[in-house]
């Protein structure tokens, strides 16, 4: 399936993948709303990890055993028949975590100011390319497969 | 803690309608000209700090932030500009000699501009770029000018064996660029897109990293007063070897890379230490007359075993008919010539202002001068200095230039904003820098792509304006005075390039 | 008239005959070939090169030369009388035609230099410097031809109506050329029509040559000083630079102005393809960019040639031991109704035509800087070029025996 990698050596800290991911997540996808008038405000679904010069962006892998669908409790949390990513029914969470604890990555976040559910990347469904993708600057981010080697 | 007499040059101006405080500004400004108060979760802005490179407009996600040159003027002054009042508070504060990066940028007289191109009509047809064949293959290197032919049963052969000649498909080089002055992710992108495209790059005076020798074929290696990074290996892997004489930007001084720049890479690739200023002399110390850049020029060419064409730079200034005249007959297979705008990575301000003339008369000078001599064919002409656009590469082909070095085109095309800091080594687009932080920014894929696209688009023009003129050789375009004339000049100008005023006909 | 700078910028028409076995010709068929082609010109210039038609004087240069002003003509035969035995001197003959108006003095001199000016030089060049000297020195005088048993006759008008006031049609010769012109500015100039011409080189031309500016440049170099106020001269120059001095074979120097295209350089093997490319490289300067079809006599025959991608017309055709080349297919087959073979030439193709056979005497005396021959009467060039042999002569040396 078509997954984000980063390439590192060319990631620059902006964090511009985080605010376009909050856009595109947010209730009007225009950044100025999403920013000054939407309260609470949508959670990015990718953090930007640094440690000196290094940086990257780290994001939900959609792994192919994915420790998350058999922690959740509800059934919220299921993959994709179509593209096989990993998805979280939200009308579904309850909020118990269960989740963010058993996630290798720790890429789910706690959305604490709405409805409390778990959020996590989902590789922005029904557009063509994810926005962090399509906004990286210095084309740090790519959607591709990669087979195994 | 002294307190600058002077208002900052530049104004950052955000729009707080626009601004979400995403601080993406503020992580990318290498010089911390912005900065984020987390208690009102707002952005303000340290002018004094600016140095105009437009990191931070470019990126940001709303378009919040215009760079303005700074509305507070000082009072209308033809004598006392603003940057000379500038130049002299700093100088009273630090006592030390101004720096600068980049090429001249004062307003002298742009000949290029005031150059124009024919075109054919009615009596000559023009030629469809599209439809015929457009050649601008070009080959530098020393040539005979006649051939020797050596009949037999089985045909004729040749007899003449041609001095060794680089081959370009387009007449455009890049030009020399010192790693230590750029970053490796630049000269990287600058070797790949040489090779992609079939011409040249220069590895200025800071010698060749190891990681680029695959690149060799395509790599023309600089020896400088310096020295830096010569060596056997250096010498052989290279397609042509430059003696670099001097520079268009800092004429009759040798080059200088500030100890900020010079890091454990640099240090390897130069054979210097960590952290000392890189400082070039000004003359080669065993180049003190034109014998002794003889001898030069055959211990590199013994030394190679004849095997590749051994150039020679130098700067353009007065008497740069007679110079070249002797570095041909020096025995140089080429001669770069780097007029006025020339650019640099760290240069006095002084003398990049004020020392060299302009590459268009330079060039037609030396052209001229070397036919007088019946010398042209010994070497080829390379010609640097501030080209723009196609227009000024052909002009100058038109001039007599077998080919043109182009520098702060192909930064450009990687990003430069021309801010002029180079030497800080706070190049906000990852080019003229070697802080790690920094130099992931630029991105060598991406900057290959882009320098392949600039010589790809100025060589369709070129093409374009050949055709245009009727000519689908660019060796008929070498040297073709008839095709340019003049607008706004002056006799003697007109004379010194050796071309009519627009008008005249035939 | 007067000597002002005119740029050839032409469409015009072009002819030239030829019997390779050096049988006389007489000057009416050209005539009225070129006259065929009238609506190519517009009356402001015609000329003719005739070879073969002064038999008696066949060891002298023949220079033609208009004079404005009996000034100029008494500067000038000082010049020459000082330098030359002057075995000969008259007015050129002439009848007059209500279409010619203000004819210049035009006179034939037949010269041979004295040896105490030649001083080191060759024989060739020494009258070369002759004639450098007088067109650009002597106000009003220019010389229109200077080869030995040639000569040129041109000036302004249609050809047809120059070739009556010349009274071609008194003279026989093997080999003739003649052209049309179609010049865009409204005077017209003597000298500026076309032959034009260097020793017993001769080139007719219709084109317009966007290279010329570096040509001139080039030719500068070896001494050549574009004197005639016309592009159409670099290409007399560059066959005299190539052949002559170079000693470069005809399909060669052809090849220099007509370079084939790298591509085509690039599918030709090994060998092969090192030596164009090498061509290319030292003779860059003398590619003749532009385009033209051209005719260039000389005193053992005559090469057509077009540019690298034949923008103007040129048909050749054989019969017998004639050839033809022309402008137009009509041209030929209004002396010529049913040739036996009749071609258009590629691009970058020449049409050669040969007198033969060839005297030994002629190849012994040697061009200078020719390269050694390996057996003494033909060259073979090998695949690319004709197999058997071309071959130039010294200048001004034609091994005819007699008047035919």
């Amino acid at each position: 399936m078509k997954r984000i990698y980063v390439h590192e050596e060319y990631c620059i800290g902006c964090r511009l993948c985080e605010i376009h991911c909050l856009v595109q997540h947010s209730r009007s996808k225009k950044i100025l709303k999403a920013f000054k008038e939407e309260f609470p405000r949508a959670v990015s679904r990718v953090l930007v990890e640094e440690h000196g010069y290094l940086s990257f962006a780290l994001q939900c892998r959609h792994c192919e055993e994915a420790p998350c669908l058999e922690a959740c409790i509800t059934g919220a949390m299921y993959r994709d028949k179509r593209t096989e990513a990993v998805l979280c029914n939200e009308e579904k969470c309850v909020g118990c975590w269960m989740c963010i604890m058993v996630c290798p990555f720790g890429v789910i976040k706690r959305d604490l100011e709405s409805n409390k559910v778990g959020s996590k990347c989902d590789l922005c469904l029904g557009e063509e390319m994810p926005v962090c993708v399509q906004n990286c600057p210095n084309e740090a981010l790519t959607f591709e497969e990669r087979t195994e080697t | 803690m002294a307190y600058a007499l002077y208002p900052p040059e530049f104004r950052i101006e955000r729009d707080r309608d626009r601004c979400i405080a995403c601080q993406v500004c503020v992580r990318q400004c290498a010089n911390d000209g912005h900065i984020y108060d987390s208690e009102d979760d707002s952005i303000s802005s340290d002018e004094s700090r600016c140095v105009g490179c437009h990191r931070c407009g470019t990126l940001c996600p709303t378009g919040a932030i215009t760079i303005r040159e700074t509305p507070m003027h000082f009072k209308a002054n033809g004598n006392w500009t603003a940057r000379a009042l500038r130049d002299i508070y700093k100088q009273a504060e630090t006592g030390g000699v101004l720096l600068t990066g980049m090429g001249c940028d004062r307003s002298y007289p742009i000949y290029f501009d005031r150059i124009l191109l024919n075109a054919s009509q009615v009596t000559n047809p023009s030629i469809d770029p599209l439809r015929e064949p457009m050649e601008l293959r070009t080959f530098l290197g020393s040539k005979p000018d006649r051939i020797e032919l050596d009949p037999s049963v089985t045909g004729i052969r040749l007899r003449t064996n041609l001095a060794p000649q680089l081959v370009l498909e387009t007449p455009i080089l890049f030009s020399a660029m010192s790693y230590g002055s750029i970053s490796y992710n630049a000269c990287w992108a600058l070797a790949r897109a040489a090779k992609a495209e079939g011409t040249f790059y220069n590895t200025g005076e800071g010698g060749l990293h190891r990681d680029f020798y695959p690149y060799g074929e395509n790599t023309i290696v600089q020896v400088a007063s310096g020295r830096f990074g010569v060596h056997a290996d250096y010498l052989h892997v290279a397609a042509a070897i430059e003696i670099k004489i001097g520079q268009g930007a800092k004429p009759g001084i040798g080059g200088h890379l500030p100890g900020e720049k010079v890091s454990d890479q640099i240090s390897q690739t130069r054979m210097i230490p960590v952290g000392t200023d890189a400082l070039s002399p000004a003359p080669h110390h065993d180049i003190y007359s034109i014998e002794d850049l003889r001898q030069l020029i055959f211990a590199l060419k013994e030394a190679t075993r004849y095997s590749k064409p051994v150039g020679v730079k130098i700067a353009a200034v007065h008497n740069v008919a007679p110079i070249a005249s002797g570095i041909v007959r020096a025995g140089a297979d080429m001669v770069a010539i780097d007029g006025l705008r020339g650019g640099t990575g760290a240069a006095p301000t002084t003398i990049r202002d004020n020392v060299g003339i302009p590459i268009e008369l330079a060039l037609a000078a030396v052209d001229s001068r070397l036919r007088e001599e019946g010398i042209r064919h010994r070497a080829s002409i390379i010609a640097a200095g501030g080209f723009r656009n196609s227009a000024d590469v052909t002009k100058a082909i038109a001039l007599g230039a077998d080919a043109v070095y182009i520098g702060t085109g192909a930064l450009v095309a990687m990003g430069c904003h021309l801010c002029q800091k180079c030497y800080t080594g706070k190049c906000n687009w990852g080019i003229a820098t070697q802080d790690p932080y920094l130099t992931k920014r630029l991105n060598p894929n991406i900057a290959e792509r882009r320098l392949g696209n600039l010589l790809r688009g100025w060589s369709l023009e070129i093409k374009e304006m050949l055709g245009g003129m009727g000519i689908n050789a660019i060796e008929s375009l070498r040297g073709n005075r008839e095709h340019l004339r003049g607008v706004g000049m002056t006799e003697a100008e007109l004379k010194i390039l050796g071309i009519k005023s627009a008008g005249e006909a035939w | 008239m007067s000597h002002f700078y005119e740029k050839d910028m032409s469409g015009c028409g072009i002819i030239a005959i030829m019997n390779e076995k050096g049988v006389d010709i007489s000057g009416e068929r050209v005539m009225s070939a070129i006259a065929s082609m009238r609506e190519r010109t517009n009356g402001l210039g015609g000329g003719f090169a005739a070879y073969g038609i002064y038999p008696e004087y066949r060891d002298f240069y023949a220079f033609h030369i208009m004079f404005d002003t009996h000034q100029a003509k008494d500067e000038t035969e000082t010049f020459l009388k000082a330098r030359c035995l002057m075995q000969d001197e008259e007015p050129i003959p002439t009848r007059p035609n209500r279409y010619i108006t203000n004819p210049p003095l035009l006179w034939r001199y037949f010269l041979r230099p004295k040896d105490q000016y030649i001083n080191g030089k060759s024989e060739a060049d020494f009258m070369v410097s002759l004639v450098m000297h007088i067109n650009a020195n002597v106000v009003g005088a220019f010389v229109a031809s200077s080869g030995k048993n040639m000569g040129v006759f041109k000036g302004v008008g249609y050809p047809e109506d120059i070739g009556d006031f010349f009274r071609l049609d008194e003279y026989k010769g093997y080999i003739w050329t003649a052209h049309g012109r179609f010049p865009t500015n409204s005077q017209g100039w003597w000298g500026g029509a076309h032959p034009f011409s260097l020793l017993d080189w001769t080139v007719v031309h219709n084109g317009e040559i966007s290279s010329y500016g570096i040509n001139k440049r080039y030719l500068e170099h070896f001494g050549y000083r574009c004197t005639l106020f016309t592009d159409t001269e670099v290409i007399a120059y560059l066959f005299d630079l190539l052949i002559r001095k170079h000693g470069l074979p005809l399909e060669l120097a052809a090849k220099v102005l007509s370079a084939p295209f790298w591509d085509e350089i690039g599918r030709m093997e090994g060998s092969q393809r090192d030596f164009f490319t090498s061509l290319r490289i030292i003779y860059g300067s003398a590619l003749v960019n532009g385009p033209f079809a051209v005719v260039v006599g000389h005193a053992s025959g005559m090469v057509g040639l077009n540019d690298r991608i034949k923008l103007r017309p040129l048909v050749a055709a054989r019969d017998g031991d004639m050839l033809y080349i022309a402008s137009e297919d009509s041209a030929i087959r209004e002396i010529c109704p049913h040739p036996q073979k009749v071609w258009m030439p590629k691009a970058g193709e020449a049409v050669v035509g040969t007198l033969t056979p060839p005297s030994r005497k002629n190849i012994e005396n040697g061009r200078e800087g020719a390269n050694p021959t390996s057996n003494g009467s033909d060259i073979l060039i090998g695949k690319w070029g004709r197999r058997n042999g071309l071959r130039t002569l010294p200048a001004g040396i034609s091994d005819r025996k007699g008047p035919g």
